[in-house]
């Protein structure tokens, strides 16, 4: 199984976001979604400052066997990207929800709430 | 990711227990990795890994006329298997159009028997295709599946030395490449699909969990169906179903080595259609793509020096032991090893170089990217 943390709430793309306060969430893809993609060999993550939208792709995520969008979970800007990525794609793979996190953005708290939380994302993963 | 009706090979508890992911594959429910293709495709070329690869179906034919079905149902000839038994030879299988129907290896087993190995989609078509054609010819043959035998695939530099351990037959280490040898229970071909040495092991069902474990003992890495691809692609070796189909001949698929026209005679099923292409000159080819910038994929449209469009990616992966996108593509125009074309990825026209498959052979890169590539 994978894992699923409590404490962070998700999109049904299978992102993750995490709550740091002041408005600001750190985004990554899940433990589900990056096993399915396999070793992650690139990532594109969109620039500082850009406008990304819920729902929307914003960036690229590709393996050695498959080119896979990633989605914005949450309406809002990019506030840090995690440029480290770039040279070290299997971040994503071996630590999803730590030094394999992708970007922070500033968003609307309202946002936030209408997110997953972790039972409904288990729910998910498993139909 | 599974169906209720997909099969299961002898080794699916067993792949399971081992922590491999599993995948509905051709109505097979088969391993994807056990953790990472990477770590999987890496062991193989550095050492040895070995695959599951029961849900390739073996069929044995036997009878007076075997030879003669085989000789006229195979795009190449069996007729170079007949001074000696246990010797292997890989092969389209056509429509009376040129279409592929499928791809296999034979080997002839002696006294006029032979075996071949069908792949999972197209087993039961392919057995049903035969039949008819025995039945039309009143051919004197027996086609007799076998689901009673699995296969494993020992793959790898040191693969043929610990598989030799495993099975104990120490003749291996003599058997010449595409020779099968059988002892026992055991039907050991030296082939492969990953470029590397090593075998294929047929035997029966129950003894494949045991020899995995020695296998895994002696320190050969389960390696899944999504290492066995990155693997092949880079040993240049088309896929059937992705970069070849019923839609193609030979000659459009990189598999013109694969058709034997020399015995004039041997008026096999396609071969007119084949002449014919032959005479009309140049149609659609199959070609290797190298790319240092952006990762080409299935589907992805490639475009002439010109920016014309010429042709599509039939298989295209990140290439781990190259670390550059590479990719079998079929296109229309004459791009000679050596070219620059590009491939369209996301919107972007990318460079990508012509390369003759394979791209890796025995640990090195076959080409290198001309200065104009830039990383």
């Amino acid at each position: 199984m994978s894992k699923i943390p409590e404490t962070l709430r998700y999109s049904d793309t299978h992102e993750w976001v995490e709550d740091l306060g002041g408005g600001r969430y750190r985004v990554g893809i899940t433990d589900h979604a990056q096993e399915l993609l396999g070793d992650l060999v690139y990532v594109e993550v969109p620039d500082i400052g850009k406008a990304i939208h819920g729902g929307e792709v914003c960036g690229v995520l590709e393996s050695v066997k498959a080119a896979a969008d990633l989605y914005a979970p949450v309406n809002g800007t990019v506030m840090e990207r995690h440029d480290g990525l770039g040279d070290n794609p299997q971040w994503l793979n071996e630590d999803p929800y730590g030094q394999g996190w992708i970007m922070v953005v500033e968003a609307d708290a309202a946002a936030w709430a209408g997110l997953l939380d972790a039972a409904a994302y288990a729910k998910l993963t498993e139909s | 990711m599974s169906t209720i009706s997909a099969r299961r090979t002898v080794l699916y508890d067993w792949h399971v227990a081992h922590g491999a992911r599993m995948v509905n594959f051709a109505g097979w429910e088969m391993p994807l990795n056990y953790g990472s293709q990477l770590a999987e495709h890496e062991a193989v070329r550095q050492a040895a890994g070995f695959f599951d690869v029961s849900h390739m179906r073996p069929l044995d034919l036997g009878g007076a006329d075997a030879r003669t079905l085989l000789r006229y149902a195979l795009a190449n000839d069996v007729a170079k298997l007949d001074a000696v038994p246990g010797k292997a030879l890989y092969s389209t299988m056509l429509q009376g159009d040129g279409g592929i129907i499928d791809d296999l290896i034979v080997t002839h087993r002696g006294d006029g028997r032979y075996r071949i190995v069908l792949n999972a989609g197209g087993a039961e078509a392919d057995t049903a295709h035969l039949q008819a054609m025995v039945d039309a010819h009143r051919w004197r043959v027996t086609l007799q599946k076998r689901p009673d035998l699995g296969i494993l695939a020992v793959q790898g530099p040191t693969a043929r030395a610990m598989a030799a351990a495993a099975l104990g037959m120490s003749a291996l280490a003599e058997l010449p490449v595409f020779h099968a040898l059988e002892q026992g229970d055991f039907f050991v071909g030296r082939t492969g699909y990953t470029g590397e040495d090593g075998v294929e092991v047929i035997a029966a069902n129950t003894l494949l969990p045991g020899l995995a474990n020695r296998l895994v003992a002696a320190g050969v890495c389960p390696a899944g169906l999504a290492a066995r691809d990155s693997l092949r692609l880079e040993a240049g070796l088309d896929l059937y179903g992705q970069d070849m189909t019923t839609a193609v001949s030979p000659y459009a698929s990189n598999l013109a080595w694969t058709v034997d026209l020399r015995a004039a005679g041997r008026d096999f099923l396609g071969r007119t259609a084949l002449e014919a292409q032959l005479a009309a000159g140049s149609g659609a080819k199959l070609i290797g793509l190298a790319m240092r910038e952006g990762i080409p994929r299935h589907g992805y449209a490639v475009e002439d020096a010109a920016g014309q469009p010429c042709g599509v990616v039939t298989s295209g992966i990140f290439s781990p032991s190259l670390q550059c996108g590479i990719a079998l593509a079929r296109v229309d125009a004459a791009l000679e090893p050596g070219a620059t074309c590009a491939v369209v990825v996301r919107g972007a026209r990318r460079p990508a170089l012509v390369v003759k498959p394979p791209f890796w052979r025995q640990g090195v890169a076959t080409f290198s990217f001309p200065e104009e590539h830039a990383a």
